[in-house]
């Protein structure tokens, strides 16, 4: 509290997000507009990581094709966020794994995370958002 | 302690809004502040005035809107999320207002607790 009390506008002050995305990339809109504030947290230089976890991690898969279901395909997205300098992106271990999926299946590189490296990330950060 | 809200579930359907309100609410009474509230995903349908539900029920939006007319909370709706579901300014409950995204990441910024309302 007291830091921020020097910085009422919370200029220059930067913390670590986490945006903690559990939901499968189609079906409902989460994941879609979860990214859009990952985009605006990054664009307001903010230290930023993105953890796929349960569902989630689908929406890294590699071949996603949403014609068949008239919706927008956000998937090259994800590709593009190393532009936008976020490069912390980790995936949950046991999420891959219950789903029969590794490394090789994803579009993006990633740090694949035990459920206790997890919950170690998570205790680092200062805001964490979940959607 | 400054608490920032984010609501990312429509009212009535799901609790999401209602719990939102009532943790507001009791920060308040406790001699915590609640300076904004941030109404994501379907959230934002919390802000509309046209809503009339029964008589024996609570108002969700009306019931926000007293809370920002009593103890200042700054009611923001996020503007991408409202043109997709057919809210603007023209149907908007007293003490809210649209705006961007920037918003809700300022909150996480300068408060010192975000808490999420959602599924």
């Amino acid at each position: 509290m007291s830091d921020m009390d020097m910085e009422d506008d919370g200029a220059g002050v930067v913390k670590k997000f986490m945006f903690l995305n559990r939901k499968a990339p189609h079906g409902t809109v989460y994941a879609l507009e979860g990214l859009e504030v990952v985009l605006i947290t990054a664009a307001f230089d903010q230290d930023v990581s993105m953890v796929f976890t349960d569902d989630g991690v689908y929406q890294l898969l590699k071949g996603i094709d949403s014609k068949g279901i008239e919706v927008k395909d956000f998937s090259k997205t994800y590709r593009a966020l190393e532009g936008y300098d976020i490069e912390k992106l980790y995936v949950d271990q046991a999420s891959m794994d219950a789903r029969g999926l590794t490394e090789d299946d994803l579009i993006v590189d990633v740090t694949v995370l035990s459920v206790a490296e997890m919950a170690n990330l998570m205790d680092e950060q200062d805001v964490v958002i979940s959607f | 302690m400054q608490f920032g809200i984010l609501v990312n579930e429509g009212p009535y359907t799901h609790q999401a809004s209602d719990s939102a309100y009532l943790f507001a609410r009791t920060a308040i009474e406790k001699g915590h502040s609640v300076p904004r509230v941030f109404f994501y995903h379907d959230g934002v349908n919390n802000s509309t005035r046209l809503a009339t539900p029964p008589q024996d029920d609570r108002n969700v939006s009306a019931r926000w809107s007293k809370l920002a007319a009593e103890h200042g909370v700054d009611l923001v709706v996020c503007v991408a999320a409202a043109q997709r579901r057919g809210i603007n300014d023209d149907v908007l409950a007293p003490g809210f207002r649209i705006s961007g995204l920037g918003q809700l990441v300022e909150m996480g910024i300068q408060y010192d607790r975000l808490v999420t309302f959602g599924d």
